[in-house]
């Protein structure tokens, strides 16, 4: 009998197979699939996500992940220079519309990755909940950020010790909620929404919690000035358990033009801040979401890909139609 | 198999390499709680060799050879109920003490009483030969290889009646077997010696200057062994391919080199002994030059776990830990410099620097003791390992504590110098909040 079923043996695991066995009984490797193979060494033996024979930490599915639902699409991608994707994005239908969320987990935090994707899924699943429980958009874009705010805050404390605290799991948050022919955008920290519009000028519906935020809201600096400075991307405000007063920034806007929403995270915006470029560089993507989000990560992964990239595009059509073209002006 | 201490292992490391770094430190935390207090009634069994010496010089002074008599009767004391033990005396050949033959026998009312007037009939004479003394220890233990096999040792003087190779000999043939607390009384004995057999065996060395703090050292270290709850625990260290482990260490309870130590455990692992364990904590600084990656790649550099031998072959992983590396251009990643890291890497250095500056010392070198030891000064000032500056006061005389600004003192007491030689790796833990 030994010598019936060890003729075939799992190539990930090793144990025997029998021979009318799809999958692997141990290991649930699909027999017919390749083998998954360290990309540093060719190597087979995995363990807990390192290569057995390099070291090296293998990727973990979430090194580029794309998403797409009927009026909505999004890309995320670790970039080219983390060694993890730490960003995370959810993408939900409501009753009238859908809602996308963007979180970036904040690298100095303690397991990073876990924080941002419990706050893109909780904070996408509440708002399609209390939009089918009937609260009007502006209270469940605040309702689901707090919800979000809570789960990260039970991911517990940092793995530090007294001499050596580690920040608690945390992340920054955006959401944008359309309904009918508007859209309501939330925030913490400082990751970003824009609307881009078919024809005019577009605009970043939100202000960065951030120190470069600030100084610029509150005037003591031009934006380019503050960008200079070293603090300039310290976040001022995110969600975790250190965090207080979790209260999102909230927004409406009632287009009047066709467009879209493009929710993303600073791994795009560091080198597309202006609006004007991004729409520039994405020019088709109210007809394809998920080609222009693929086009704007490419984009930022060529000019340097410093951090992960995360972009969620939204088209939006107003059911009222646009008030007529003004017809040309003579020139003078 | 159950009663074991709960074991955690824990790392400290920044794991921030910059572009072309190739060293990785880390410091590995190992703790076990959960053991059952010392008296209390325990399934692991247990085995005490006490070995005492009784050389001629032990009776000069007589207060010597009586105190170590009372020492070990206080460590019979110390034995709990059928803890097998037995009783050696040490000259130029070892001698049971009790029981007759060679065999331990367990502890008990009768049995200790028995032990005890044995050994008020132990007269010192003859020479010192420490290597017999550990080869009668480890014929006594074979019989018992199952749990703790602990040793005490006590000696007075050189071992002057066997060549250091046929010491060597004896100690590579025990490595393993039990594990020997040494130390010496009165000031007669070599420091370096001692280590070494201490080091071999996996257990600690001291000074006993006085005979009369005999007494009190034996029962310590015999309460410190009925508290071990389990043996033969090993750090076993997987490092990848092309990587190369530079360095496995001890740093606390004290500095102990386990690098060459290592028994190969399978591809790309080596298995670091580390003893017998109570509830207790102890610190290991590990050093791997890993080959230099691309920026944004992370590697496990090492992978650390805490293996027990089971019975049968069937060994039990207790706990396991990563030693990581992931290289990045952010400077203020990677030249963070991770605070137990830099603690202990200090501590070491002192060790050193001790051992250095008081060997310079010996050999009439004064610059280089001077500067030794100054640099020594500055280093137990700065971590807080208040037990070494004081020790380090009796040497020299101190101008400075925070630059290192010292003279060698005129007249320095033998039993200071050893007792600085002797406990030159004792540690301390970083200070809260400090480093």
């Amino acid at each position: 009998m030994a010598a019936t079923t060890e003729e075939r043996a799992c190539p990930v695991c090793d144990l025997p197979v029998y021979p009318d066995e799809d999958y692997c009984e141990a290991c649930g490797h699909r027999l017919d699939a390749p083998v998954p193979r360290c990309p540093g060494c060719g190597g087979t033996a995995i363990s807990d996500g390192y290569c057995e024979q390099c070291g090296l930490r293998q990727p973990d599915g979430t090194d580029h992940v794309e998403l797409e639902i009927p009026g909505a699409a999004g890309v995320s991608d670790r970039g080219l220079r983390h060694s993890r994707n730490e960003d995370a994005m959810a993408l939900a239908a409501t009753t009238d519309g859908v809602a996308g969320v963007v979180c970036d987990g904040v690298s100095s935090s303690t397991r990073p990755e876990d924080a941002s994707r419990v706050a893109a899924d909780t904070g996408a699943a509440a708002l399609a909940e209390l939009r089918a429980a009937g609260q009007d958009p502006e209270s469940a874009t605040r309702t689901a950020a707090a919800r979000a705010a809570e789960a990260v805050a039970r991911l517990g404390g940092g793995d530090g010790d007294d001499t050596q605290p580690t920040e608690p799991p945390s992340c920054t948050y955006v959401s944008a909620l359309v309904h009918g022919d508007s859209v309501t955008v939330g925030w913490i920290g400082d990751s970003r929404a824009y609307w881009l519009p078919e024809s005019g000028e577009g605009a970043q519906l939100t202000e960065d919690d951030s120190w470069a935020g600030q100084m610029i809201a509150s005037g003591a600096l031009t934006e380019e000035e503050a960008e200079r400075h070293p603090n300039a991307h310290v976040i001022t405000a995110w969600l975790g358990a250190d965090a207080t007063d979790v209260e999102p920034h909230v927004r409406t806007l009632t287009p009047d033009t066709p467009g879209v929403l493009l929710v993303c995270s600073d791994g795009l915006w560091n080198y597309f801040p202006d609006p004007a470029r991004l729409a520039a560089a994405a020019p088709a993507a109210a007809s394809e979401p998920l080609e222009a989000a693929r086009t704007l990560t490419r984009l930022a992964n060529e000019a340097g890909g410093r951090d992960n990239i995360t972009v969620v595009v939204i088209p939006l059509r107003p059911h009222t139609p646009p008030p007529a073209p003004p017809t040309q002006e003579p020139s003078r | 198999m159950t009663g074991n201490p709960d074991f955690t292992l824990t790392i400290d490391q920044n794991k921030y390499l910059p572009e072309g770094g190739q060293e990785v430190h880390a410091i590995v935390t190992v703790e076990a709680s959960g053991v059952p207090a010392a008296g209390a009634v325990r399934s692991t069994s247990a085995a005490e060799v006490i070995i005492i010496d009784t050389s001629g010089s032990m009776d000069y002074p007589r207060t010597k050879m009586s105190a170590a008599i009372r020492a070990a009767q206080t460590a019979v004391d110390s034995l709990r109920d059928g803890v097998a033990f037995a009783v050696v005396s040490g000259s130029a050949r070892a001698r049971m003490v009790y029981p007759a033959g060679e065999q331990l026998v367990p502890a008990n009312p009768q049995t200790r009483q028995e032990a005890k007037a044995a050994l008020e009939r132990v007269r010192p004479a003859g020479g010192t030969a420490i290597g017999a003394w550990l080869g009668l220890a480890d014929r006594l233990f074979a019989a018992h290889q199952e749990g703790i096999r602990h040793a005490i040792l006590l000696t007075d003087g050189k071992n002057q009646h066997e060549s250091p190779e046929q010491l060597d000999a004896v100690l590579q043939s025990c490595v393993g077997h039990f594990v020997c607390d040494c130390r010496g009384v009165g000031t007669d004995w070599e420091v370096a010696e001692l280590r070494k057999v201490a080091s071999a065996m996996l257990g600690s060395v001291d000074i006993v200057a006085s005979p009369n703090d005999l007494v009190a050292d034996f029962r310590a270290m015999t309460e410190a062994a009925m508290g071990k709850a389990v043996a033969d625990v090993a750090l076993r260290v997987w490092t990848p391919q092309a990587a190369r482990l530079r360095f496995v260490k001890q740093v606390t309870p004290s500095v102990e080199d386990l690098t060459g130590k290592r028994v190969d455990a399978g591809p790309r692992a080596g298995d670091y002994p580390i003893g017998a364990w109570g509830a207790e904590s102890r610190d290991y600084h590990i050093c791997v030059e890993v080959p230099p990656g691309m920026i944004g790649q992370e590697l496990r550099a090492a992978w650390v776990k805490l293996v027990l031998p089971g019975t049968g072959g069937e060994e039990q992983v207790l706990a396991t830990g990563n030693v990581l590396a992931e290289w990045t251009d952010d400077e203020a990643q990677s030249t963070r410099i991770n605070p137990k890291v830099a603690h202990f890497t200090g501590q070491a250095e002192l060790a050193e620097a001790i051992q250095e500056g008081l060997a310079a010392r010996k050999s009439g070198d004064v610059d280089t003791a001077t500067a030794r030891l100054g640099r020594a000064v500055k280093l137990a000032h700065e971590s807080g390992n208040d037990a070494i500056a004081g020790l380090l006061d009796k040497v020299v005389d101190v101008d400075d504590h925070a630059t290192g600004t010292v003279r060698l003192k005129k007249n320095v007491d033998k039993a200071d110098e050893m007792s600085l030689d002797t406990r030159s790796s004792k540690t301390v833990r970083t200070r809260k909040g400090g480093a």
